[in-house]
């Protein structure tokens, strides 16, 4: 890149080290990599050692330290484009430009992978081509698109109604139907001061949406009431779990609502500034919502002295890079300030040392949206939906084997097959209620409430019907967890790892009922000694799915006794080749019947001297 | 499990004198250094040798293991050499123990899974810096082969306990086994767990 441009891309970005990422992204999407040169230039620039610019740069999914060709397309592999027949489109598009998935094509011109869910569920099979999302993929689609690929026109001249996102809301609450018109809430906020809206947050009893449910009126009192230099609202808008789009849909149709949530948040925290950080699947969403920000600054909704009543408050919407750990809040923030998205240690808590290290609330979409609306109804009228624990509406993120996916906002306390029939579901075998991450109910449990209490859910409904196997289900989560690990702690990183292993395993056929055991392991160790959510989230879906679904699993048994997991004769193949050699000595057989010549010869041995085996351990079976 | 009958000291045959525990230990893939760290028990070795007595191990030089209660695993699985080893262990003891980073995960070893056996041969044997001319990669049927990559033992056989650590500390080491002897399932607290 030319030195003039790097030169305009830092100073647009006033050489902030914290924007580092920011910086990163524009770079990434000019040159489609980052050039070892770019990255030695940027840390001079910013004043940051190499390494840490390197760290960065190495630890988001949508930038590359390597050529990735002109075209870098990106299917997105949630379990609900799998079902949609994704693996089939991309081995047809990999074919038709001669390529194998995961490389770059000789001539340097297009590289084809796959990537967590894209937030398309409800449109998928989708996928992602320079960082721009399309939707419905087909074959038709496929044909066309290695056609423009192989005749080099840049992604922005392919047919635009491949980039057509829709909303797909099928049922609307209060929030969905909310009337307000832009600002209006803020106004209302505004007008009745700090105190009163923190009083109504409180009588709503208003939960986060993100899954946690922690108690907004909470944090935002603690952060207002921490000391610090300054505050900082923050927008989670990092819709990283498998099978959620609904922020999606609040940010590109509901977007004024958020705004005025955010900035009811500030004024409640006594905080000047925000950010959106906005997921990178969501780039598309980006200019849109940009020149929304600065209409609502000529309006007087936004920046200095708002509506003229002397509060300012102004947003930056900051774009993550692919990392789903992101949407864990202090890792989101460390990504905010440039770095690789690795969760801090907590405590300190975000909202007493946050972004900067000063005191800031981090808060779901959905949850600003529903801050919004209840500073105009008021906290009693929010409180009466629901349930008493769980109150107000809950935005649903439906997919999968469903007549109608898409949105569905119930009241908290619906049970889920409600929202089955709502979204037509018909001979269902297993539904996710919190995505990869939260426990999935089979057909018995139906009856169960969405709510805190009961079923506590970020919106993720991925339905299966009973033609799915639910062994491809786990093991597409195991997979995805094993990407997503950040690799800060070992028992994630390794834990993961070893899950997505031990699920290959058994699809090979190579499967014992020690691999389950083994994952049940897993399971405890992650949740007891992991650092962080993903960690101690990423064992239950594929738990439940073992317990509930075993026979998927027991069908995929090679044999009741220990198997390897992989072919041991077949891993001396290379030393054979290189070395010419064929003797006995050059090959290892079956392990059972190794053991069992093993056991035999053991048994001999122990013979001869019976005082001395008397002595040893008995030579009954050994095997434990 | 099989650590249930392991303190099987008061069955008739041996109620006169409590026998001891036989323990195996081997480092396959691995650097000595868990073993090193095992003598970190230092005098407490005397204690426990009131306890077990060793079978195959490199503080006995026996050669190969026979009938045993414990084995104990140092290293992953990098060749044909350390498959048989490793069969011959879970065919002779009891309970079958992965001690250490490399044993468990395959560790350091396993960072030649990124290159491809084929290319390091090459390199190491054939086109390297400094070899002698007409140097080749050596094909005497007495080397055991190497395997395409270096795996962690529960890949080749069953195990029965992880002992995680680069390398887990004497006193861990310590713990664990003085635990299982007492024929209790081994549990180790904070303090005594490490991954790295």
């Amino acid at each position: 890149m030319a030195t003039a441009e790097l030169e305009d891309i830092l100073e647009r970005h006033r050489r902030d080290p914290l924007r580092l990422l920011q910086i990163l992204i524009e770079l990434q999407a000019r040159d489609g990599w980052l050039p070892p040169a770019t990255l030695s230039a940027v840390a001079t620039a910013l004043g940051l050692p190499r390494a840490r610019v390197e760290s960065t740069a190495s630890f988001y999914s949508f930038l590359h330290t390597h050529p990735a060709g002109d075209y870098r397309i990106l299917f997105s592999d949630n379990i609900t484009d799998r079902m949609l027949g994704n693996m089939a489109l991309m081995q047809a598009l990999c074919g038709k430009l001669w390529l194998e998935p995961g490389k770059v094509s000789e001539d340097g011109l297009v590289s084809v992978a796959t990537t967590s869910c894209t937030g398309m569920c409800d449109q998928g099979p989708a996928l992602l081509a320079n960082g721009r999302t399309i939707t419905r993929l087909a074959p038709e689609r496929i044909d066309e698109m290695a056609h423009l690929i192989r005749r080099r026109v840049p992604v922005g001249d392919w047919p635009p109604e491949w980039f057509h996102v829709e909303d797909n809301i099928r049922r609307r609450d209060v929030l969905l139907d909310h009337g307000l018109a832009p600002g209006q809430a803020l106004a209302v906020a505004l007008d009745r001061g700090a105190t009163s809206i923190l009083g109504e947050i409180e009588r709503s009893a208003l939960r986060g949406r993100g899954g946690a449910g922690f108690g907004s009126d909470i944090k935002w009192r603690s952060c207002r009431d921490a000391w610090g230099d300054a505050h900082y609202v923050i927008c989670n808008a990092d819709e990283g779990e498998p099978g959620t789009f609904k922020d999606r849909v609040l940010l590109a149709s509901y977007f004024d609502l958020v705004v005025d949530g955010m900035c009811i948040a500030g004024m409640a925290i006594g905080a000047n500034k925000g950010f959106i950080y906005l997921r990178g699947e969501y780039r598309y969403l980006l200019d849109r919502l940009e020149t929304r920000l600065a209409q609502r600054r000529e309006q007087g909704l936004l920046g200095r002295n708002i509506l003229g009543c002397g509060f300012t408050f102004d947003i930056e919407i900051h774009l993550g890079a692919g990392a789903y750990i992101c949407g864990e809040e202090s890792a989101l923030i460390e990504s905010l300030e440039g770095k690789p998205g690795k969760p801090r240690i907590r405590p300190p808590f975000p909202v007493t040392n946050g972004y900067r290290g000063q005191p800031t609330t981090v808060n779901n979409v959905e949850t600003l949206a529903l801050a919004a609306l209840i500073a105009v109804r008021g906290g009693e009228w929010f409180r009466a939906i629901g349930t008493p624990a769980s109150t107000g509406t809950k935005l649903l993120s439906v997919s999968g084997d469903v007549e109608r996916p898409g949105i569905y906002e119930f009241p908290f306390g619906v049970t889920m097959a409600e929202v089955l029939d709502a979204a037509g579901a018909c001979d269902t075998q297993a539904v996710t209620s919190a995505g990869a991450a939260g426990h999935c109910l089979a057909a018995d449990e139906f009856g169960r409430r969405i709510a805190f209490e009961d079923v506590a859910t970020g919106g993720s409904i991925m339905v299966f019907d009973a033609s799915r196997d639910m062994f491809e289900v786990a093991r597409n989560f195991a997979h995805f967890f094993a990407h997503e690990s950040c690799g800060f702690c070992t028992p994630c990183r390794v834990g993961t790892a070893v899950n997505a292993r031990l699920m290959d395993k058994l699809a090979a056929d190579h499967g014992s009922p020690y691999d389950l055991d083994e994952m049940a392991k897993m399971h405890r160790l992650m949740q007891g000694a992991s650092h962080c959510g993903l960690g101690n989230t990423a064992t239950i879906a594929i738990d439940d799915i073992v317990a509930k679904f075993r026979p998927a699993f027991e069908r995929r048994l090679h044999s009741p006794e220990y198997e390897p997991a992989f072919d041991l004769d077949a891993a001396l193949s290379q030393a054979r080749r290189m070395t010419g050699r064929d003797d006995p000595g050059a090959h290892l057989g079956d392990n059972l019947e190794a053991l069992a010549e093993e056991r035999a010869h053991a048994r001999d041995a122990a013979k001869p001297a019976p005082s001395s085996a008397a002595e040893s351990a008995p030579s009954k079976d050994l095997q434990p | 499990m099989a650590h249930e009958y392991l303190n099987d000291t008061t069955s008739p045959s041996a109620a006169a004198t409590p026998r001891k525990l036989k323990v195996a230990t081997v480092s396959l893939a691995g650097c000595f250094g868990c073993h090193m760290s095992f003598l970190d028990i230092d005098e407490r070795l005397l204690p426990l040798l009131e306890l077990v007595e060793f079978d195959r191990s490199p503080l006995t030089d026996i050669k190969h293991c026979g009938p045993c209660d414990i084995g104990l695993i140092e290293g992953g699985v990098c060749n044909a050499e350390n498959v048989h080893v490793l069969r011959e262990f879970r065919a002779n003891c009891k309970v079958l123990i992965a001690l250490g980073a490399c044993a468990v995960n395959g560790g350091l070893p396993a960072q030649r899974n990124h290159l491809a056996l084929a290319d390091i041969l090459q390199m190491v044997y054939r086109t390297g810096h400094g070899l002698a001319e007409g140097s080749s990669i050596p094909d005497d049927p007495e080397l055991p082969l190497p395997l395409n990559q270096v795996h962690p033992v529960h890949e080749v056989v069953k195990i029965d306990y992880f002992l995680p650590g680069c390398p887990p500390s004497g006193d861990a080491i310590w713990a664990f086994l003085t635990q299982l002897i007492e024929g209790k399932a081994p549990s180790l607290g904070h303090g005594l767990l490490h991954y790295d």
